[in-house]
Protein backbone atom coordinates (compact mmCIF):
# COMPACT_ATOMS: atom_id res chain seq x y z
CA UNK A 1 0.00 0.00 0.00
CA UNK A 2 1.30 3.27 -0.69
CA UNK A 3 1.03 5.96 1.90
CA UNK A 4 1.67 9.56 1.33
CA UNK A 5 3.83 11.28 3.58
CA UNK A 6 3.79 15.19 4.52
CA UNK A 7 6.14 17.47 6.60
CA UNK A 8 5.86 20.26 8.48
CA UNK A 9 9.15 22.00 8.29
CA UNK A 10 9.11 24.44 11.26
CA UNK A 11 6.08 25.02 13.54
CA UNK A 12 3.34 26.89 12.34
CA UNK A 13 3.84 25.95 8.77
CA UNK A 14 1.78 24.45 6.86
CA UNK A 15 2.28 20.84 5.89
CA UNK A 16 4.07 20.21 2.96
CA UNK A 17 3.73 17.03 0.60
CA UNK A 18 7.41 15.33 1.04
CA UNK A 19 7.04 12.45 -0.69
CA UNK A 20 5.50 8.74 -0.11
CA UNK A 21 6.79 5.18 1.34
CA UNK A 22 5.30 1.51 0.27
CA UNK A 23 3.90 -0.63 3.54
CA UNK A 24 2.14 -3.22 4.49
CA UNK A 25 0.32 -2.08 7.31
CA UNK A 26 0.00 1.60 8.83
CA UNK A 27 2.39 0.47 12.18
CA UNK A 28 4.70 -0.37 9.48
CA UNK A 29 4.10 3.21 7.04
CA UNK A 30 4.55 4.70 10.51
CA UNK A 31 7.65 3.22 11.37
CA UNK A 32 9.21 3.42 7.56
CA UNK A 33 8.02 7.39 7.34
CA UNK A 34 9.62 8.14 10.73
CA UNK A 35 13.21 6.71 9.11
CA UNK A 36 12.55 7.95 5.59
CA UNK A 37 11.12 11.47 6.04
CA UNK A 38 11.60 12.18 9.93
CA UNK A 39 15.63 11.76 10.48
CA UNK A 40 17.70 15.15 11.23
CA UNK A 41 14.68 16.93 13.12
CA UNK A 42 12.06 17.25 10.51
CA UNK A 43 8.71 16.12 11.44
CA UNK A 44 6.44 14.19 9.59
CA UNK A 45 2.41 13.07 9.45
CA UNK A 46 1.32 9.79 6.77
CA UNK A 47 -1.60 10.16 5.38
CA UNK A 48 -3.62 8.26 2.83
CA UNK A 49 -6.88 7.37 3.54
CA UNK A 50 -5.40 8.30 7.67
CA UNK A 51 -3.33 10.91 9.35
CA UNK A 52 -0.81 9.34 11.75
CA UNK A 53 1.09 12.21 14.13
CA UNK A 54 4.96 10.71 13.68
CA UNK A 55 7.22 11.52 16.61
CA UNK A 56 10.48 13.14 16.08
CA UNK A 57 13.40 11.11 15.40
CA UNK A 58 14.96 10.44 18.66
CA UNK A 59 18.57 11.35 18.49
CA UNK A 60 20.25 11.06 21.97
CA UNK A 61 23.70 10.68 21.56
CA UNK A 62 24.31 13.87 18.87
CA UNK A 63 24.50 11.88 15.41
CA UNK A 64 27.17 14.91 14.33
CA UNK A 65 28.72 12.29 12.12
CA UNK A 66 25.85 12.12 9.63
CA UNK A 67 25.31 16.15 10.03
CA UNK A 68 27.66 19.13 7.75
CA UNK A 69 28.53 20.76 11.06
CA UNK A 70 30.46 17.17 12.38
CA UNK A 71 33.08 17.68 9.67
CA UNK A 72 35.63 20.78 10.64
CA UNK A 73 37.67 19.93 8.00
CA UNK A 74 39.50 23.78 8.04
CA UNK A 75 42.68 22.59 10.33
CA UNK A 76 43.07 18.94 8.70
CA UNK A 77 43.30 20.31 5.51
CA UNK A 78 45.28 23.32 6.49
CA UNK A 79 47.91 21.07 7.40
CA UNK A 80 47.82 18.75 4.55
CA UNK A 81 48.21 21.61 2.24
CA UNK A 82 51.32 22.62 4.70
CA UNK A 83 52.49 18.80 3.93
CA UNK A 84 52.24 19.17 0.27
CA UNK A 85 53.75 22.27 -0.18
CA UNK A 86 50.62 23.94 -1.74
CA UNK A 87 49.37 26.01 0.58
CA UNK A 88 49.13 29.72 -0.57
CA UNK A 89 48.11 32.99 2.23
CA UNK A 90 44.96 33.12 2.15
CA UNK A 91 42.99 36.35 3.90
CA UNK A 92 40.52 33.96 6.34
CA UNK B 1 2.91 16.43 -33.89
CA UNK B 2 1.56 20.12 -33.17
CA UNK B 3 1.29 18.72 -29.28
CA UNK B 4 4.43 17.24 -28.90
CA UNK B 5 5.92 20.26 -30.20
CA UNK B 6 4.42 22.55 -28.16
CA UNK B 7 5.24 19.94 -25.04
CA UNK B 8 9.12 20.98 -26.16
CA UNK B 9 8.66 24.45 -26.19
CA UNK B 10 6.96 24.39 -23.20
CA UNK B 11 9.54 22.39 -21.59
CA UNK B 12 12.42 24.52 -23.16
CA UNK B 13 11.11 27.68 -21.86
CA UNK B 14 11.41 25.87 -18.33
CA UNK B 15 7.69 24.18 -18.27
CA UNK B 16 7.49 21.92 -15.34
CA UNK B 17 5.25 18.64 -16.03
CA UNK B 18 3.19 16.79 -13.30
CA UNK B 19 2.59 12.93 -13.67
CA UNK B 20 -1.11 13.13 -14.68
CA UNK B 21 0.02 15.63 -17.17
CA UNK B 22 0.08 14.54 -21.26
CA UNK B 23 3.78 14.02 -22.18
CA UNK B 24 4.98 12.65 -25.55
CA UNK B 25 5.77 8.99 -25.27
CA UNK B 26 9.35 9.52 -26.32
CA UNK B 27 9.69 11.93 -23.21
CA UNK B 28 8.21 9.42 -20.99
CA UNK B 29 9.96 6.55 -22.59
CA UNK B 30 13.29 8.34 -22.18
CA UNK B 31 12.18 9.99 -18.61
CA UNK B 32 11.24 6.41 -17.10
CA UNK B 33 14.88 5.15 -18.41
CA UNK B 34 16.76 7.67 -16.85
CA UNK B 35 15.31 7.80 -13.89
CA UNK B 36 15.29 3.94 -13.38
CA UNK B 37 18.87 3.84 -13.70
CA UNK B 38 19.12 6.38 -11.42
CA UNK B 39 17.39 4.27 -9.13
CA UNK B 40 19.34 0.93 -9.66
CA UNK B 41 23.12 2.75 -9.38
CA UNK B 42 21.82 4.44 -5.95
CA UNK B 43 20.90 0.71 -5.17
CA UNK B 44 23.83 -1.05 -6.70
CA UNK B 45 26.75 1.57 -5.38
CA UNK B 46 25.78 0.23 -1.84
CA UNK B 47 26.95 -3.13 -2.34
CA UNK B 48 30.64 -2.25 -3.21
CA UNK B 49 30.64 0.06 0.22
CA UNK B 50 28.63 -2.70 2.72
CA UNK B 51 31.98 -4.89 3.48
CA UNK B 52 33.73 -1.56 4.10
CA UNK B 53 31.55 -0.64 6.98
CA UNK B 54 32.85 -4.38 8.69
CA UNK B 55 35.67 -3.34 8.43
CA UNK B 56 35.58 0.60 9.46
CA UNK B 57 38.68 1.17 11.65
CA UNK B 58 36.85 3.46 14.04
CA UNK B 59 33.68 4.15 15.72
CA UNK B 60 33.20 7.40 13.74
CA UNK B 61 33.52 5.82 10.39
CA UNK B 62 31.44 2.94 11.23
CA UNK B 63 28.74 5.46 11.99
CA UNK B 64 29.47 7.78 8.89
CA UNK B 65 29.41 4.64 6.41
CA UNK B 66 26.26 3.17 7.96
CA UNK B 67 24.45 6.59 7.81
CA UNK B 68 26.00 7.15 4.14
CA UNK B 69 24.71 4.02 2.86
CA UNK B 70 21.39 4.15 4.63
CA UNK B 71 21.07 7.81 2.77
CA UNK B 72 21.71 5.66 -0.55
CA UNK B 73 19.00 2.93 0.04
CA UNK B 74 16.54 5.77 1.17
CA UNK B 75 17.20 7.13 -2.49
CA UNK B 76 16.40 4.27 -4.38
CA UNK B 77 13.32 4.27 -2.55
CA UNK B 78 12.28 7.52 -3.64
CA UNK B 79 13.41 7.15 -6.95
CA UNK B 80 11.65 3.55 -7.68
CA UNK B 81 8.75 5.72 -6.38
CA UNK B 82 8.74 8.20 -9.61
CA UNK B 83 9.54 5.08 -11.99
CA UNK B 84 6.18 3.50 -10.17
CA UNK B 85 4.08 6.61 -10.86
CA UNK B 86 5.64 6.60 -14.61
CA UNK B 87 3.94 3.68 -14.55
CA UNK B 88 6.80 0.70 -13.94
CA UNK B 89 6.36 -1.08 -10.57
CA UNK B 90 9.07 -1.07 -8.19
CA UNK B 91 9.44 -5.63 -8.54
CA UNK B 92 9.68 -5.01 -12.41
CA UNK B 93 12.53 -2.27 -11.80
CA UNK B 94 14.13 -4.97 -9.44
CA UNK B 95 13.81 -7.82 -11.78
CA UNK B 96 15.08 -6.08 -14.62
CA UNK B 97 17.90 -4.82 -12.43
CA UNK B 98 18.95 -8.26 -11.49
CA UNK B 99 18.24 -9.83 -14.96
CA UNK B 100 21.01 -7.39 -16.48
CA UNK B 101 18.09 -5.63 -19.04
CA UNK B 102 18.22 -2.65 -17.14
CA UNK B 103 21.84 -0.27 -16.09
CA UNK B 104 23.36 1.30 -13.60
CA UNK B 105 26.50 3.66 -13.24
CA UNK B 106 29.55 2.21 -14.43
CA UNK B 107 31.66 3.02 -11.35
CA UNK B 108 29.66 0.62 -9.01
CA UNK B 109 30.69 -2.53 -11.62
CA UNK B 110 34.22 -1.85 -10.11
CA UNK B 111 35.98 -3.56 -6.90
CA UNK B 112 36.38 -1.79 -3.84
CA UNK B 113 40.13 -3.21 -2.67
CA UNK B 114 41.01 -1.20 -0.08
CA UNK B 115 40.50 1.45 2.39
CA UNK B 116 41.66 3.61 0.65
CA UNK B 117 38.63 3.21 -2.09
CA UNK B 118 36.39 4.27 0.36
CA UNK B 119 38.15 7.30 0.68
CA UNK B 120 38.30 7.94 -3.29
CA UNK B 121 34.20 7.20 -3.70
CA UNK B 122 33.14 9.24 -0.52
CA UNK B 123 35.39 12.19 -2.45
CA UNK B 124 35.31 11.78 -6.05
CA UNK B 125 32.92 9.22 -6.78
CA UNK B 126 30.16 10.81 -5.08
CA UNK B 127 31.59 14.21 -6.08
CA UNK B 128 30.87 13.37 -9.62
CA UNK B 129 27.34 12.00 -8.43
CA UNK B 130 26.70 15.19 -7.26
CA UNK B 131 27.56 17.38 -10.58
CA UNK B 132 24.88 15.05 -12.60
CA UNK B 133 22.68 15.84 -9.39
CA UNK B 134 22.92 19.11 -9.49
CA UNK B 135 21.95 19.21 -13.11
CA UNK B 136 18.28 17.72 -12.39
CA UNK B 137 17.31 20.53 -10.01
CA UNK B 138 15.83 22.13 -12.65
CA UNK B 139 14.33 18.94 -14.43
CA UNK B 140 11.55 19.97 -16.39
CA UNK B 141 9.55 16.88 -14.53
CA UNK B 142 8.91 18.28 -11.55
CA UNK B 143 8.42 14.89 -9.03
CA UNK B 144 11.78 13.97 -10.05
CA UNK B 145 13.53 18.07 -9.50
CA UNK B 146 11.51 17.75 -6.13
CA UNK B 147 13.07 14.47 -4.91
CA UNK B 148 16.45 15.61 -6.07
CA UNK B 149 16.15 18.27 -3.85
CA UNK B 150 16.11 15.73 -0.88
CA UNK B 151 18.94 13.94 -2.56
CA UNK B 152 21.48 16.21 -3.30
CA UNK B 153 20.91 18.12 0.53
CA UNK B 154 21.95 14.24 1.82
CA UNK B 155 24.63 13.84 -0.20
CA UNK B 156 26.65 16.94 1.15
CA UNK B 157 28.17 15.12 4.54
CA UNK B 158 29.03 12.32 2.15
CA UNK B 159 31.19 14.08 0.65
CA UNK B 160 32.44 15.94 3.66
CA UNK B 161 33.01 12.39 4.84
CA UNK B 162 34.74 10.72 1.76
CA UNK B 163 37.14 14.08 2.16
CA UNK B 164 37.99 13.71 6.09
CA UNK B 165 38.41 10.21 5.25
CA UNK B 166 40.81 11.20 2.44
CA UNK B 167 42.85 13.95 4.62
CA UNK B 168 42.83 11.81 7.71
CA UNK B 169 44.92 9.52 5.73
CA UNK B 170 47.18 11.84 3.57
CA UNK B 171 47.93 13.21 7.22
CA UNK B 172 49.04 9.57 8.47
CA UNK B 173 51.61 6.94 7.41
CA UNK B 174 53.23 6.25 4.20
CA UNK B 175 51.37 3.16 3.76
CA UNK B 176 48.22 5.02 4.22
CA UNK B 177 49.09 8.21 1.93
CA UNK B 178 49.92 5.37 -0.47
CA UNK B 179 46.47 3.75 0.14
CA UNK B 180 45.04 6.86 -1.43
CA UNK B 181 47.15 7.44 -4.51
CA UNK B 182 46.89 3.81 -5.27
CA UNK B 183 43.24 3.88 -5.31
CA UNK B 184 43.17 6.99 -7.04
CA UNK B 185 45.10 5.41 -9.99
CA UNK B 186 42.41 2.73 -9.91
CA UNK B 187 39.22 4.93 -9.84
CA UNK B 188 40.81 7.63 -12.31
CA UNK B 189 39.63 5.90 -15.63
CA UNK B 190 35.71 5.33 -14.68
CA UNK B 191 35.86 8.03 -13.16
CA UNK B 192 36.00 10.17 -15.82
CA UNK B 193 34.33 7.75 -18.02
CA UNK B 194 31.13 8.79 -15.46
CA UNK B 195 29.37 11.11 -16.91
CA UNK B 196 29.03 9.45 -20.26
CA UNK B 197 29.98 9.97 -23.89
CA UNK B 198 31.12 13.14 -25.35
CA UNK B 199 27.85 13.64 -27.01
CA UNK B 200 27.10 17.32 -27.72
CA UNK B 201 24.48 18.98 -25.24
CA UNK B 202 21.74 19.89 -28.53
CA UNK B 203 21.74 16.48 -29.46
CA UNK B 204 21.54 14.89 -26.23
CA UNK B 205 18.18 14.02 -26.17
CA UNK B 206 18.06 14.64 -22.47
CA UNK B 207 19.45 17.84 -22.81
CA UNK B 208 16.41 18.69 -25.42
CA UNK B 209 13.68 17.73 -23.24
CA UNK B 210 15.38 19.50 -20.37
CA UNK B 211 15.24 16.32 -18.21
CA UNK B 212 19.46 17.48 -18.54
CA UNK B 213 20.14 20.50 -17.74
CA UNK B 214 23.64 20.09 -18.70
CA UNK B 215 25.27 18.02 -20.98
CA UNK B 216 28.05 15.55 -20.80
CA UNK B 217 31.50 17.10 -21.52
CA UNK B 218 30.15 20.18 -19.33
CA UNK B 219 29.63 17.55 -16.51
CA UNK B 220 33.11 16.69 -16.97
CA UNK B 221 34.68 19.80 -17.13
CA UNK B 222 33.07 20.59 -13.87
CA UNK B 223 34.29 18.19 -12.45
CA UNK B 224 37.73 18.35 -13.16
CA UNK B 225 37.76 22.16 -12.16
CA UNK B 226 36.49 21.51 -8.41
CA UNK B 227 38.69 18.39 -7.62
CA UNK B 228 41.44 17.97 -9.93
CA UNK B 229 43.03 21.45 -7.59
CA UNK B 230 41.61 19.51 -4.53
CA UNK B 231 43.44 16.46 -5.48
CA UNK B 232 46.73 18.39 -6.06
CA UNK B 233 47.08 20.16 -3.16
CA UNK B 234 47.10 17.17 -1.25
CA UNK B 235 50.16 15.82 -3.17
CA UNK B 236 48.40 13.67 -5.00
CA UNK B 237 49.27 12.87 -8.84
CA UNK B 238 46.35 11.69 -11.37
CA UNK B 239 47.37 8.66 -13.37
CA UNK B 240 46.83 11.04 -16.92
CA UNK B 241 50.02 12.96 -18.43
CA UNK B 242 47.94 14.83 -20.61
CA UNK B 243 45.82 16.25 -17.66
CA UNK B 244 46.24 20.31 -17.70
CA UNK B 245 43.60 23.11 -17.92
CA UNK B 246 44.35 25.15 -21.31
CA UNK B 247 44.47 28.78 -20.11
CA UNK B 248 42.96 30.36 -22.86
CA UNK B 249 39.75 27.99 -23.27
CA UNK B 250 39.81 27.87 -19.45
CA UNK B 251 38.56 23.87 -20.81
CA UNK B 252 40.87 20.75 -19.21
CA UNK B 253 42.61 18.49 -21.89
CA UNK B 254 42.97 15.45 -21.06
CA UNK B 255 43.24 11.85 -22.40
CA UNK B 256 40.56 10.35 -24.26
CA UNK B 257 38.79 8.12 -22.17
CA UNK B 258 38.09 4.59 -23.28
CA UNK B 259 34.02 4.61 -24.46
CA UNK B 260 34.21 1.36 -25.52
CA UNK B 261 34.95 0.11 -21.97
CA UNK B 262 32.21 2.43 -20.85
CA UNK B 263 29.66 0.67 -23.21
CA UNK B 264 31.02 -2.89 -21.93
CA UNK B 265 30.96 -2.30 -18.72
CA UNK B 266 27.64 -0.82 -18.35
CA UNK B 267 26.24 -3.42 -20.69
CA UNK B 268 26.72 -5.64 -17.92
CA UNK B 269 30.55 -6.99 -18.18
CA UNK B 270 32.26 -4.84 -15.45
CA UNK B 271 34.52 -6.90 -13.18
CA UNK B 272 32.09 -6.82 -10.22
CA UNK B 273 28.83 -7.07 -12.38
CA UNK B 274 27.90 -10.79 -12.23
CA UNK B 275 28.69 -11.64 -8.45
CA UNK B 276 26.94 -8.11 -7.27
CA UNK B 277 24.15 -9.01 -9.30
CA UNK B 278 24.09 -12.63 -8.25
CA UNK B 279 24.06 -11.45 -4.40
CA UNK B 280 20.86 -9.76 -4.89
CA UNK B 281 19.28 -12.20 -6.48
CA UNK B 282 20.20 -14.64 -4.00
CA UNK B 283 18.87 -12.65 -1.45
CA UNK B 284 15.85 -11.84 -3.47
CA UNK B 285 15.20 -15.40 -4.10
CA UNK B 286 15.19 -15.97 -0.29
CA UNK B 287 13.29 -13.60 1.13
CA UNK B 288 10.44 -13.73 -1.20
CA UNK B 289 8.86 -15.77 1.39
CA UNK B 290 8.49 -12.69 3.45
CA UNK B 291 7.11 -10.60 0.93
CA UNK B 292 4.34 -13.06 0.69
CA UNK B 293 3.59 -13.50 4.43
CA UNK B 294 3.42 -9.14 3.56
CA UNK B 295 1.24 -9.51 1.10
CA UNK B 296 -1.22 -12.33 2.83
CA UNK B 297 -2.82 -10.24 5.91
CA UNK C 1 43.51 -7.93 48.01
CA UNK C 2 41.81 -6.03 45.56
CA UNK C 3 40.67 -2.49 47.31
CA UNK C 4 36.57 -2.48 46.74
CA UNK C 5 37.24 0.55 45.17
CA UNK C 6 38.95 -0.57 42.58
CA UNK C 7 36.96 -3.89 42.47
CA UNK C 8 33.73 -1.32 41.81
CA UNK C 9 35.39 0.32 39.08
CA UNK C 10 36.48 -2.86 37.26
CA UNK C 11 33.02 -4.15 38.03
CA UNK C 12 31.54 -1.32 36.35
CA UNK C 13 34.00 -1.78 33.55
CA UNK C 14 33.03 -5.04 32.77
CA UNK C 15 29.49 -4.64 32.40
CA UNK C 16 29.54 -1.32 30.24
CA UNK C 17 31.55 -3.81 27.94
CA UNK C 18 29.41 -6.15 27.79
CA UNK C 19 25.93 -4.08 26.65
CA UNK C 20 28.66 -2.12 24.30
CA UNK C 21 29.93 -5.78 22.56
CA UNK C 22 26.57 -6.67 22.37
CA UNK C 23 25.21 -3.47 20.51
CA UNK C 24 28.70 -3.47 18.46
CA UNK C 25 28.55 -7.02 17.40
CA UNK C 26 24.85 -6.51 16.72
CA UNK C 27 25.51 -3.78 14.86
CA UNK C 28 27.91 -5.49 12.71
CA UNK C 29 25.11 -7.93 12.40
CA UNK C 30 22.19 -6.04 11.59
CA UNK C 31 24.43 -4.14 8.76
CA UNK C 32 24.91 -7.36 6.78
CA UNK C 33 21.62 -7.03 5.02
CA UNK C 34 22.59 -4.01 3.64
CA UNK C 35 21.93 -4.03 0.26
CA UNK C 36 20.26 -7.57 0.48
CA UNK C 37 17.27 -6.79 2.66
CA UNK C 38 13.48 -8.61 1.75
CA UNK C 39 13.00 -4.84 0.55
CA UNK C 40 14.32 -1.41 0.42
CA UNK C 41 12.66 -0.40 3.38
CA UNK C 42 13.82 -2.83 5.91
CA UNK C 43 17.55 -2.16 4.35
CA UNK C 44 16.50 0.92 4.81
CA UNK C 45 15.35 -0.06 8.58
CA UNK C 46 18.04 -2.15 9.67
CA UNK C 47 20.72 0.43 8.58
CA UNK C 48 19.48 2.66 10.98
CA UNK C 49 19.07 -0.19 13.83
CA UNK C 50 22.83 -1.06 13.38
CA UNK C 51 23.33 2.74 13.51
CA UNK C 52 21.66 3.70 16.76
CA UNK C 53 23.45 0.51 17.83
CA UNK C 54 27.05 1.24 17.06
CA UNK C 55 26.25 5.11 18.66
CA UNK C 56 25.33 2.97 21.60
CA UNK C 57 27.91 0.95 21.23
CA UNK C 58 30.47 4.49 20.90
CA UNK C 59 29.26 5.90 24.31
CA UNK C 60 29.07 2.79 26.27
CA UNK C 61 32.54 1.98 25.29
CA UNK C 62 33.78 6.06 25.83
CA UNK C 63 32.50 5.58 29.44
CA UNK C 64 34.53 2.56 29.72
CA UNK C 65 37.40 3.94 28.33
CA UNK C 66 37.46 6.74 31.16
CA UNK C 67 37.30 4.53 33.55
CA UNK C 68 40.08 2.65 32.16
CA UNK C 69 42.42 5.30 31.06
CA UNK C 70 41.74 4.18 27.20
CA UNK C 71 39.58 5.17 24.28
CA UNK C 72 36.55 3.93 22.92
CA UNK C 73 37.85 2.68 19.69
CA UNK C 74 40.87 1.12 21.87
CA UNK C 75 38.50 -1.04 23.28
CA UNK C 76 35.91 -1.66 20.21
CA UNK C 77 38.57 -2.73 18.38
CA UNK C 78 42.39 -3.63 20.10
CA UNK C 79 41.31 -6.19 22.27
CA UNK C 80 41.41 -10.06 21.39
CA UNK C 81 38.36 -12.04 21.18
CA UNK C 82 38.55 -13.92 23.72
CA UNK C 83 38.36 -10.61 25.97
CA UNK C 84 35.18 -9.82 23.94
CA UNK C 85 31.89 -10.27 26.57
CA UNK C 86 29.05 -10.36 23.87
CA UNK C 87 26.40 -12.54 23.74
CA UNK C 88 26.61 -15.82 22.05
CA UNK C 89 23.35 -14.40 20.59
CA UNK C 90 24.93 -11.59 19.04
CA UNK C 91 27.75 -13.54 17.36
CA UNK C 92 26.19 -15.39 14.90
CA UNK C 93 25.67 -14.91 11.16
CA UNK C 94 22.05 -15.01 10.61
CA UNK C 95 21.55 -15.02 6.70
CA UNK C 96 17.96 -16.21 7.02
CA UNK C 97 15.05 -13.33 7.89
CA UNK C 98 13.19 -15.69 10.27
CA UNK C 99 16.22 -16.19 12.16
CA UNK C 100 17.48 -12.53 12.11
CA UNK C 101 14.02 -11.16 13.47
CA UNK C 102 14.08 -14.14 16.15
CA UNK C 103 17.16 -12.59 17.07
CA UNK C 104 15.75 -8.79 17.03
CA UNK C 105 13.17 -10.33 19.47
CA UNK C 106 14.86 -11.58 21.52
CA UNK C 107 17.77 -9.33 21.98
CA UNK C 108 15.28 -6.11 22.46
CA UNK C 109 13.34 -8.07 25.24
CA UNK C 110 16.41 -8.94 27.11
CA UNK C 111 18.04 -5.72 26.42
CA UNK C 112 14.65 -3.79 27.57
CA UNK C 113 15.33 -5.58 31.13
CA UNK C 114 18.98 -4.80 31.30
CA UNK C 115 18.29 -1.14 30.94
CA UNK C 116 15.03 -0.67 33.45
CA UNK C 117 17.73 -2.14 35.54
CA UNK C 118 20.64 0.29 34.72
CA UNK C 119 18.27 3.09 35.08
CA UNK C 120 17.40 1.64 38.52
CA UNK C 121 20.65 1.45 39.52
CA UNK C 122 21.99 4.18 41.53
CA UNK C 123 25.15 5.11 39.21
CA UNK C 124 24.09 8.41 38.16
CA UNK C 125 25.59 8.59 34.83
CA UNK C 126 25.31 4.88 33.88
CA UNK C 127 21.76 5.62 34.58
CA UNK C 128 21.59 8.57 32.22
CA UNK C 129 23.23 7.21 29.29
CA UNK C 130 20.75 3.98 29.59
CA UNK C 131 17.94 6.34 29.67
CA UNK C 132 18.72 8.13 26.74
CA UNK C 133 19.41 4.83 24.99
CA UNK C 134 16.07 3.42 26.18
CA UNK C 135 14.49 6.65 24.23
CA UNK C 136 16.23 5.21 21.02
CA UNK C 137 15.35 1.68 21.78
CA UNK C 138 11.74 2.36 21.74
CA UNK C 139 11.76 2.11 18.43
CA UNK C 140 13.86 -1.21 18.10
CA UNK C 141 11.09 -2.54 20.43
CA UNK C 142 8.53 -1.40 18.05
CA UNK C 143 10.04 -2.60 14.86
CA UNK C 144 10.97 -6.31 16.62
CA UNK C 145 6.89 -6.28 17.44
CA UNK C 146 5.76 -5.28 14.02
CA UNK C 147 7.50 -8.01 12.68
CA UNK C 148 6.63 -10.55 15.33
CA UNK C 149 3.66 -9.91 14.92
CA UNK C 150 3.50 -10.66 11.05
CA UNK C 151 5.75 -13.89 11.24
CA UNK C 152 4.12 -15.34 14.41
CA UNK C 153 2.32 -17.88 12.73
CA UNK C 154 5.24 -18.91 11.00
CA UNK C 155 6.81 -22.03 11.83
CA UNK C 156 9.94 -21.18 10.71
CA UNK C 157 10.18 -18.28 12.94
CA UNK C 158 8.69 -20.17 16.18
CA UNK C 159 11.75 -22.65 15.10
CA UNK C 160 14.04 -19.88 15.45
CA UNK C 161 12.73 -18.50 18.64
CA UNK C 162 13.46 -21.91 20.39
CA UNK C 163 16.95 -22.62 18.74
CA UNK C 164 18.03 -18.77 19.66
CA UNK C 165 16.17 -18.31 22.95
CA UNK C 166 19.03 -20.67 25.16
CA UNK C 167 21.83 -18.22 23.76
CA UNK C 168 20.52 -15.12 24.76
CA UNK C 169 22.90 -15.16 28.47
CA UNK C 170 25.62 -17.40 26.97
CA UNK C 171 28.54 -15.47 27.22
CA UNK C 172 31.98 -16.76 25.92
CA UNK C 173 34.26 -15.08 24.55
CA UNK C 174 36.29 -15.96 21.74
CA UNK C 175 34.01 -18.11 19.64
CA UNK C 176 34.99 -19.50 16.47
CA UNK C 177 31.87 -16.82 14.92
CA UNK C 178 32.95 -14.00 16.74
CA UNK C 179 36.71 -14.51 15.99
CA UNK C 180 36.31 -14.61 12.25
CA UNK C 181 34.22 -11.72 12.67
CA UNK C 182 37.36 -9.73 14.51
CA UNK C 183 39.49 -10.71 11.81
CA UNK C 184 37.56 -8.62 9.47
CA UNK C 185 36.19 -6.23 11.74
CA UNK C 186 40.00 -5.34 12.46
CA UNK C 187 41.80 -6.04 9.06
CA UNK C 188 42.14 -2.19 8.80
CA UNK C 189 43.33 -1.26 11.77
CA UNK C 190 45.59 -4.03 12.10
CA UNK C 191 47.79 -2.75 8.91
CA UNK C 192 49.23 -0.25 10.90
CA UNK C 193 50.64 0.47 13.79
CA UNK C 194 48.51 0.99 17.05
CA UNK C 195 47.66 4.21 17.12
CA UNK C 196 47.52 5.37 13.58
CA UNK C 197 44.51 7.79 12.78
CA UNK C 198 41.73 6.53 10.34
Amino acid sequence: MIYEVFRQERKGQAFQHAGSIEAPDERFAEWYAREQYGRRGESTAVAREHVLPIEEFVDELNRNYHRVDGYPLKEKLKEARERAGTSKERAD
Amino acid sequence: MAREDEFLEYVQSGGQVEVDDWMPDEYRARLRKFIEMHGNSELMGVLPEREWILRAPTLQRKLALTAKVQDEVGHAQLIYRVVEDLGKPREQCLDDLISGKSKFHNVFHYPTKTWGDVGVIAWLVDAAAIISQKALLKCSYAPYARIMKKICWEESFHILHGRDVILTLMLGTDDQRELVQEALNRWWGPLMQFHGNPIPADEDPMVVWRIKSQGNDEARQQFLDGYVPQIWELGLTVPDPELRKDEESGRWLYTEPDWDELMHVVTGHGPRTADRLDLRRQARENSAWVRQVLLAA
Amino acid sequence: MVSPVLRRVSERAQLLLEIADDELILGWRDSEWTGIAPFLEEDVAFSSIAQNEIGHARALYELAARDLGTTADELAFDRSPEEYRCSALVELRLPEWERTIARHVLYEQADAERLERLKTSGDEELAGLAAKIDREEIYHRLHAEMWAERLKDEPRYQAALEELRPLVERRNGGSTELTELWEEMTSVRRSQPAGTTW
